[in-house]
């Protein structure tokens, strides 16, 4: 039987924000475990929490990019579990009144546009890690640097018709949340998450079916997967006239499958209430339009300018729009030499090449714009070669030397445009073949790339081609 | 007269005027502790070693002149729920013997800046929970006046201590009546700031938006003082309020004449002891000798479900705020436990109390999925009407009059049995709480059988300013503030 689809997304961004999100410790990632912590991120008794407002300048953003309505008065709730990666024995988060509501995002699937629902994006804190030391068995660890990190958690409304879809909504939002600067945007290191709620209904059906939801896929590509699998497990339980059970399931990387976690019966009650501690966030319009004022340029409408006013491809306004670090890094370049297509092709071919071998971001790029300009500027005019820039370019990049003329003029590899001694050259050259510049004067007009290739060795690459052909031609023809 | 025997207004004049050392009044506290505390038993932790180091600190501060507050030298009790740095603070429950707060709550902290002098940290009800100081699960405190009765709770600890002078004075909290009533059962000046008035950080929670720190004192002249010091803003506590305080001693003398005070009859309803009826009402007769205007005709309608809702909300809270005691990284981890979740059942049955369990239950119960409306959410209307209810009466009265609680302080075992009982005895000061109100407990006199009994003055939000100065106006004229239980003749 055929099924239509049901697909809702919850997006979990971790914020990038210099502090927690309800104490002073720093985010940063990857220090010693428990080393950025305090009374209040380990829930310590009668330890508070304090609002940092960065976070909801840093949500409001999240719903004004997502076309949202900003709640003026929001509240925090608690919600409540036992875990020890949870110091309090609950997750500040929000339940009635989530700081953002009803916005939605336009995504392209197969060439067709496409809205997609945001129910709502509300802010939490994230929770500890646990850490199971190889050789203890019975022994866990908690780390809790990660604990009371910010994060959105954005709901999507059961938009979505299939997996193909349910990417490209992930993979838009990714890229506004990086775009922000809201988020990181890195799924393997768990910045960017997302579950699925999956349902299967038959056509026209005017309910939804059950459904379960899917956790645990940490690549645009499991999530794919995820999808794809379980559409076809439900599909096999509806033919075989069976009934699909609410659950949430485990999606397996290595096996390729999902794994149910726990049951509709085994569900928490959270028991949401306010918090106590923290007062209702009162968001004025001026704060709203502060935000918005300083909301970058979205990457549609990047993407659309840079076709349109830099003429370039595409397919190119593709690539550099991906990222918007590499996007600014191109209009920095362009802004100091006005060859758009040059500059796109030198930044996808030879900078990314480095970069990704390297696996840095451009912002880390030891050839600054300035440095990649004057390149450009000395092909342009001559004075190297193409090949040559490339050979300037590496050791640019290797000693973050950016003085590309005086890497030129130390290592003499300015092409030779000093006509006299060309003429030279290319006289030494003719007057040692004379069979060859017979052959050529008898119609044999490739031997003038023998003759070239032989004046390019002489040079060692750096005697101007142009030039050499029109000498060879002037002496010969 | 001995040195712990003096009020802390006095005190604090001597050591400035270099009559007397700090060091020599905490040793005479120390000792006193020593003498009678093991018949009262208010200390579950007593800091010598700490006490007499900052004693000496205050010494030297007072010998400058420089840096000297009122607080200067002052040997002062905590509630064992305040947070202090290495000093053990147990809420009085096995859960947290042992534990040592990492950092300072910052009433801590202001009052060593004020360069006071902590004794050590005062028994209560196991996580603030209770009347009577029965359900410490570490010691049981005695009412100085008559070891036979109960001290009142849940501050039982901070009052038994001042009454038998073995503080000069000393911190409690508040969330249903935690000060007055135990400062009324004992005989003591015992107040509720203003929700958001001091600072909670630090206070080990018990009911978040209920909970709030305030002064036990002799005299509400010492209790102003106190006061001045812990009040304020605190930017690590959201719901602390940025309203400037009065000087809330210098302002004390002030007259009341023409002041407003209404009395509303629902406070003076069945299950009221006529002696403690008499007493409040001769209470009131005597302000209105001094020029105030009694109003008796004011009326706070929703009073009768104040005790429902409050064990609503207070309890829902709880049994989020104390999710925290989990086994996982400090205080009480049962030892038998098989697994993760073993480890949380076992732990927490056996590291609360009855009546933290109960409490727990209570509050998981009223936030459960499908009953969060008919509970919580109602009792949270509820708490708006009570709220309207004060907001009227102030709209004609300064300040209200009323008793602290309807009996004195009742027998050992009398109530215990009965939570029902025990929470109905909160009646009289849990709307104030409700209502988020500063309010007072003053003596107000004694039973023929010798018991003291208080008087409740409430007023409005941070009218802290007015609240002391009719209390302060009030025991001048009826001058029972400042008498001492007769503890040695009956010393065991
Ligand atoms: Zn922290």
């Amino acid at each position: 039987m055929d099924y239509e689809i049901v697909i809702g997304l919850e997006v979990h961004c971790q914020l990038l924000t210099e502090t927690k999100i309800f104490c002073g410790c720093s985010t940063n990632f990857g220090n010693p475990p428990n080393e950025n912590t305090c009374p209040v991120c380990t829930g310590m008794p009668g330890a508070l929490p304090v609002l940092n407002r960065k976070v909801v300048d840093f949500a409001v953003r999240a719903g004004l990019a997502t076309n949202c309505d900003i709640t003026q008065s929001s509240i925090f709730a608690r919600k409540n579990y036992f875990y020890p990666d949870l110091p309090k024995g609950y997750q500040i988060s929000q339940f009635e009144l989530p700081v953002c509501v009803g916005g939605y995002l336009d995504i392209e699937v197969e060439g067709e546009q496409k809205r997609i629902g945001i129910t709502r994006i509300h802010m939490e804190e994230d929770a500890g890690k646990l850490v199971h030391p190889e050789h203890e068995y019975g022994v866990s660890f908690v780390d809790y640097n990660r604990a009371c990190v910010p994060l959105i958690e954005i709901v999507s409304e059961p938009d979505m018709r299939g997996a193909a879809e349910a990417v490209a909504y992930l993979k838009a939002m990714r890229n506004i949340m990086v775009y922000l600067e809201v988020c990181d945007g890195n799924m393997e290191e768990g910045s960017f998450r997302c579950d699925a709620n999956i349902s299967l209904r038959r056509w026209g059906a005017p309910e939804f079916g059950t459904r379960a939801e899917l956790k645990n896929m940490n690549s645009f590509r499991n999530v794919q997967r995820a999808i794809e699998y379980e559409v076809e497990r439900q599909r096999d339980i509806l033919d075989g006239g069976g009934s699909v059970v609410q659950e949430t399931r485990l999606w397996n990387v290595d096996r390729g499958i999902s794994i149910s976690m726990r049951g509709k019966e085994d569900a928490h009650d959270y028991r949401y209430f306010p918090d106590p501690d923290l007062l209702p966030i009162v968001i004025e319009d001026a704060w709203i339009d502060e935000v918005r004022e300083n909301l970058p340029e979205l990457p549609v409408a990047r993407h659309q300018r840079f076709v349109a006013d830099y003429g370039i491809p595409v397919v190119d306004a593709d690539v550099l729009t991906a990222d918007h670090n590499v996007a600014d890094y191109f209009e920095a370049v362009v802004k100091l030499y006005a060859q758009p297509k040059a500059i796109a092709n030198w930044i996808m071919v030879e900078l990314m090449k480095f970069l990704n071998d390297d696996k840095i971001s451009i912002t880390k790029c030891p050839v600054t714009p300035q440095g990649l300009a004057e390149l450009l500027g000395l092909i342009e005019d001559g004075t190297i070669s193409g090949k040559i820039g490339k050979q300037v370019f590496a050791q640019m990049y290797s000693s973050a030397d950016n003085d590309p003329r005086q890497i030129v003029e130390n290592q003499g590899l300015a092409q030779m445009s000093d006509t006299g001694e060309l003429i030279s050259m290319v006289d030494e050259v003719l007057a040692a073949s004379p069979d060859k510049v017979k052959e050529y004067q008898g119609g044999k007009t490739k031997m003038l790339g023998f003759f070239v290739g032989q004046i390019m060795k002489k040079s060692k690459g750096q005697a101007n081609p142009q030039m050499v052909n029109e000498l060879i031609k002037e002496r010969i023809g | 007269m001995e040195l712990y025997n003096d009020t802390l207004e006095n005190l604090s004049q001597r050591l400035a005027k270099g009559e007397i050392s700090a060091l020599e009044l905490t040793q005479s506290v120390l000792k006193r502790i020593a003498e009678v505390d093991g018949k009262i038993g208010s200390y579950i932790t007593v800091d010598t070693e700490g006490a007499l180091a900052q004693a000496t600190a205050a010494d030297i501060r007072l010998k400058s002149g420089e840096n000297v507050t009122p607080l200067t030298g002052i040997p002062l009790g905590l509630k064992d729920l305040i947070s202090t740095a290495g000093l053990q603070t147990t809420c009085a429950s096995k859960m947290l013997v042992g534990y040592r707060p990492e950092y300072d709550a910052t009433v801590v902290r202001r009052l060593r800046e004020a360069g006071a002098v902590i004794t050590g940290k005062l028994n209560m009800d196991e996580f603030a929970m209770g009347s009577s100081t029965e359900n410490s699960a570490l010691k049981k405190t005695c009412n100085p006046w008559n070891t036979g009765r109960v001290p009142g709770g849940s501050s039982g600890g901070s009052t038994a201590a001042v009454a038998a002078a073995t503080a000069i004075a000393t911190l409690g909290s508040d969330t249903g009546g935690s000060i007055r009533q135990p400062a009324s059962f004992c005989g003591v000046v015992g107040m509720k700031p203003t929700y958001g008035r001091v600072s909670r950080y630090g206070l080990i929670a018990f009911a978040s938006s209920l909970d709030q720190i305030g002064p036990v004192a002799l005299t509400v002249a010492d209790a102003a003082l106190l006061l001045g010091v812990i009040a304020g803003h605190d930017e690590r506590d959201s719901t602390s309020v940025n309203i400037p305080g009065a000087n809330y001693y210098d302002n004390l003398k002030k007259d009341i004449k023409g002041l407003k005070i209404g009395v509303s009859q629902e406070y003076f309803s069945a299950g009221l002891d006529p002696e403690v009826e008499t007493l409040v009402r001769k209470a009131c007769g005597q302000l209105a000798d001094v020029g105030a205007l009694i109003n008796e005709d004011v009326s706070l309608p929703h009073t009768d479900y104040a005790v429902a809702a409050y064990y609503l909300l207070a309890t829902a809270e709880a049994s989020s705020n104390l999710a925290r005691y989990d086994g996982v990284k400090y205080g009480f981890r049962s030892d038998d436990a098989d697994g993760l979740v073993d480890m949380y059942r076992k732990t927490r049955a056996q590291g609360f109390g009855d009546e933290v369990k109960r409490r727990i239950m209570l509050g998981t119960y009223a936030l459960s999925s499908g009953y969060y409306d008919a509970y919580y959410r109602k009792a949270q209307q509820v708490r708006t009407l009570i709220t309207r209810d004060f907001d009227k009466v102030f709209g004609d009265c300064d300040v209200i009059v009323a008793p602290v609680c309807p009996t004195p302080a009742f027998a050992f075992g009398e109530k215990i049995a009965d939570p029902l009982a025990m929470y109905l005895s909160d009646i009289l000061t849990i709307p104030v709480n409700l209502a988020g109100l500063p309010a007072i407990s003053v003596p107000c006199g004694f039973t023929k059988s010798g018991l003291p009994v208080g008087l409740q003055i409430i007023a409005k939000p941070f009218a802290e300013e007015t609240l002391l100065r009719v209390a302060w106006q009030y025991e001048q004229l009826a001058g029972w503030s400042g008498r001492r239980p007769e503890l040695e003749k009956g010393a065991v």
